[in-house]
């Protein structure tokens, strides 16, 4: 009885979050792939915004795939790794500027980041003269500036998910002549998996969606991600007329977030700490 | 082995466990001076090239600082937080303080450059054609990386070489019947679509000649003109048109007697003026009170709305015997899964009156954006679906770490479900996630997107088109410092120091309890 009305609320937020996407499916392969013809059940079936969208001259749209998921993949590997080191330490160790460096950490993340582009461009206006590797337009420069918020709420997140695994296990290791490398990559990171795989997918989701610092760094059509090229597709008087192809190219961006959900769900599993600490 | 008596010397005063010098200790100390090398090598010659010699002397300064820092057996956590510090300073940092700095001066359009370069704006902005003088015909053209003109006289079609030293003679070039130059050793002829690429270059190119300069007038012509306004260093004023304008440093304009300045200004530092300008600003301060209520309500709303069903939901499927839980994750997890900027606008599309999806499922026929109390529950809702996701992933994780004894000891001793999650779960839960709320409350106090996305701000009262029903602080002082009066970004700066503070002083009141909770659970 319990597990039935369990399942009745789980379904109705599904519904919830559903409906929209459905409507984004019923444009998407709504032949006329125009915003006013769609409904929320699709009138026709017709795959001609995909085929319209692969096809395009004027989107690259495989190349922005291809940008986007690499850009994903490796920024939010790199900032993981980052915001684990540092949640290690806020976590297990004391020392002087600890609070503030917390503090400072989240207070960072309150100033109106909208400006802070206007810098953003000056600073890589300069990289990009002296290292155009790492300058605009390449994915190399976008991740180094992606990495500058890896110690976000990313690094709270782990580190409250550490404060409330025993400490009792790492002491144990330290008394057996562990060294602290040795505790952190031998026994706190296989304990915090579950918080590794959700800290992943949201960098993922992160950088997959981000759209303002991508926006001005990437202007050349073929290095652009996701985002910056699909919102260039609806601006402007494109609107109307490109919404069946957008709508394809937001169902199809939802491919790799959902592969890496995938993927890392079974790591996302109950009881790993249950009975690591008993009498 | 050698190495560890030294170690084994070195311990004897220490009262530490002895640690033996391993294979990978001595790996790994080589691996960071690997590095710490390569990234001295890659980096330092441009600088040297560019001979910025701070910049050098700081990369210097800072990769010592690393190799040292791994090399040694000190400061342990350092070894940990440095390498994320190092991006945050330079890319988070570095711009917000950057901001800060451009509050006390009059940074914007009209403002963007030093008193030189406005200077030469002015100058060059007011080359009227010369009187007789002929109309060459122009072709952009690179040498190198280098704009230059190739100019053709109409009358003696000879060809000559303009850049921004002078005119040179240039032999060899080939010359289309149009008078276009075709081709021309040593240099790339642009093509009409290149050239109207480089658009900006081209009109901003001015060649000297003697009495006045050449500049293009289009694409493909170019004129002989004299500038009318002209700077005179002797009185650091701008003379022409029979008029002259006062250089006046506490405004980065040019003045003349009667007040007006001339359009082109330069950067200067304005003291408070910005931060004043925000508090005594009429239409910022009397509507203050109400976007900012509404704005309180907003955050909140978004952040307590998604964090309970992402919980309820979360909790839901927390059942050993529950069923179908990856389906229903998947399901839960498609609107994040989604570009947000994308939904945004496809939720906009659904609340459309006409054609919107709502007032179809509905059969209603309500205009949702166009009446403050639909719209603002219409924005509510849009960001409640975006977010709860967020929530709904964060508890599963923080669930994790929560032994189930807890909860079953809780049973046993015969709390009710709800007492033990209000004992037992939600203070465990709020451990790890009030830092995440509290963040999460500042990022949709400031959430430019959904607002600017959806509404714009609207709707407006048809007697103050200035704020709408659901303008948050940020989208309507941005439209204030970007609107009608171009970019100024002093001023927008100001305002974001002061949005900052509020957020920050509501943030100090929740850190408090978040100090009183690890000391209790920690």
């Amino acid at each position: 009885m319990k597990l039935a009305l369990r399942h009745v609320f789980v379904l109705i937020v599904c519904a919830f979050a559903l409906f929209p996407i459905l409507f984004v499916v019923s444009a998407a392969i709504n032949p006329m792939g125009t915003l006013a013809s769609t409904d929320l059940l699709p009138t026709g079936a017709s795959l001609a915004n995909f085929a319209h969208l692969l096809t395009s001259d004027s989107y690259p749209f495989g190349r922005w795939f291809f940008n986007s998921v690499f850009i994903a993949l490796v920024a939010s590997f790199a900032s993981l790794l980052l915001s684990m080191l540092a949640a290690y330490a806020f976590s297990r160790m004391r020392f002087a500027g600890r609070r503030v460096g917390l503090l400072a950490l989240l207070l960072i993340q309150m100033f109106p980041q909208f400006l802070a582009i206007v810098t953003i461009f000056m600073i890589f206006t300069r990289v990009t003269e002296l290292y155009p590797a790492f300058g605009f337009n390449t994915v190399w420069g976008l991740m180094l500036l992606y990495l500058g918020g890896a110690l976000g709420v990313n690094t709270w997140l782990m580190k409250g998910f550490l404060d409330t695994v025993p400490k009792e296990l790492d002491e144990a290791a330290t008394v057996d002549g562990a060294t602290h490398a040795q505790i952190f990559w031998r026994v706190i990171m296989p304990l915090v998996t579950p918080i590794l795989a959700v800290t992943a997918l949201l960098a993922f989701i992160g950088t997959m969606s981000e759209f303002l610092m991508a926006n001005v760094f990437l202007r050349d059509p073929e290095s652009k991600t996701l985002a910056v090229g699909m919102y260039g597709m609806i601006a402007g008087d494109h609107r109307n007329a490109n919404f069946g192809m957008f709508a394809a190219a937001t169902l199809l961006t939802a491919i790799p977030t959902v592969s890496v959900f995938l993927w890392l769900q079974k790591y996302i599993v109950s009881g790993l700490t249950a009975g690591a600490v008993k009498g | 082995m050698t190495l560890d008596v030294r170690e084994a010397v070195g311990t004897k005063s220490s009262p530490r466990p002895r640690r033996e010098i391993t294979t990978a200790f001595v790996v790994s100390r080589i691996a960071v001076l690997a590095v710490a090398a390569a990234i001295l090598l890659y980096a330092a010659p441009p600088l040297v090239a560019a001979e910025s010699w701070v910049s050098l002397g700081l990369l210097g300064a800072v990769s010592a600082a690393i190799a040292y820092l791994y090399l040694t057996r000190r400061f342990i956590p350092a070894k940990y937080l440095v390498p994320g510090t190092v991006f945050l300073i330079a890319f988070q940092v570095f711009p917000v303080a950057y901001t800060v700095t451009t509050a006390f001066t009059n940074f914007g359009d009209g403002h963007r450059g030093d008193k030189a370069a406005a200077v030469t704006a002015i100058e060059t902005g007011s080359v009227r054609q010369t009187p007789g003088s002929p109309e060459y015909a122009m072709t952009a053209a690179l040498r190198g990386d280098e704009l230059v003109f190739l100019l053709v006289d109409p009358k003696t079609k000879q060809v000559r070489l303009g850049d921004s030293k002078g005119l040179s003679p240039l032999a060899g070039a080939q010359v289309g019947v149009t008078g276009k130059v075709l081709a021309a050793p040593g240099l790339t002829v642009l093509k009409t679509p290149e050239a109207a690429a480089r658009g900006q270059e081209i009109s901003a190119l001015a060649v000297p000649t003697g009495d006045g300069v050449i500049k293009a007038n289009g694409l493909s012509r170019a004129v002989e003109g004299k500038a009318a306004l002209v700077y005179d260093a002797g009185c650091d004023c701008v003379r022409g048109n029979g008029d002259t304008w006062t250089a006046d440093e506490s405004q980065g304009f040019f003045v003349n007697a009667r007040g007006e300045h001339l359009a082109q200004g330069w950067q200067v530092g304005v003291g408070l003026d910005n931060f004043a300008r925000v508090l005594t600003n009429p239409t910022i301060s009397g509507y203050f009170a109400g976007v900012f209520g509404w704005n309180l309500v907003f955050a909140l709303a978004s952040v307590l709305g998604t964090f309970a069903l992402g919980m309820s939901v979360a909790l839901a499927l927390h059942h050993p015997r529950m069923r179908g839980t990856r389906f229903y994750r998947i399901a839960l997890i498609l609107p994040y899964a989604m570009p947000a900027f994308a939904m945004l606008l496809v939720w906009r599309d659904m609340f459309n009156r006409d054609f919107g999806l709502i007032n179809q499922l509905l059969g209603a026929n309500v205009d949702w954006l166009g009446e403050t109390g639909t719209a603002r529950f219409g924005v509510i809702l849009v960001n409640l679906w975006l977010g709860f996701p967020y929530m709904f992933l964060v508890t599963t994780g923080a669930l994790q770490a929560i032994p189930r004894e807890l909860t079953e000891a809780a049973a046993i001793d015969g709390a009710t479900p709800w007492k033990a999650f209000r004992r037992v779960t939600l203070p465990l839960l709020l451990v790890a996630l009030t830092p995440l709320l509290i963040s999460s409350f500042a990022y949709n106090f400031n959430n430019f997107n959904a607002i600017a996305l959806t509404t714009e701000g609207g709707p407006f009262p048809a007697d103050n088109p200035q704020v709408g029903g659901t303008d948050l602080l940020i989208t309507y002082t941005f439209r204030l410092a970007f609107g009608a009066g171009g970019a100024q970004f002093g001023f927008a700066a100001a305002v974001s120091v002061f949005i900052f503070t509020i957020v920050a002083v509501i943030s100090a009141v929740a850190f408090r309890r978040t100090r009183k909770q690890e000391e209790v659970y920690a």
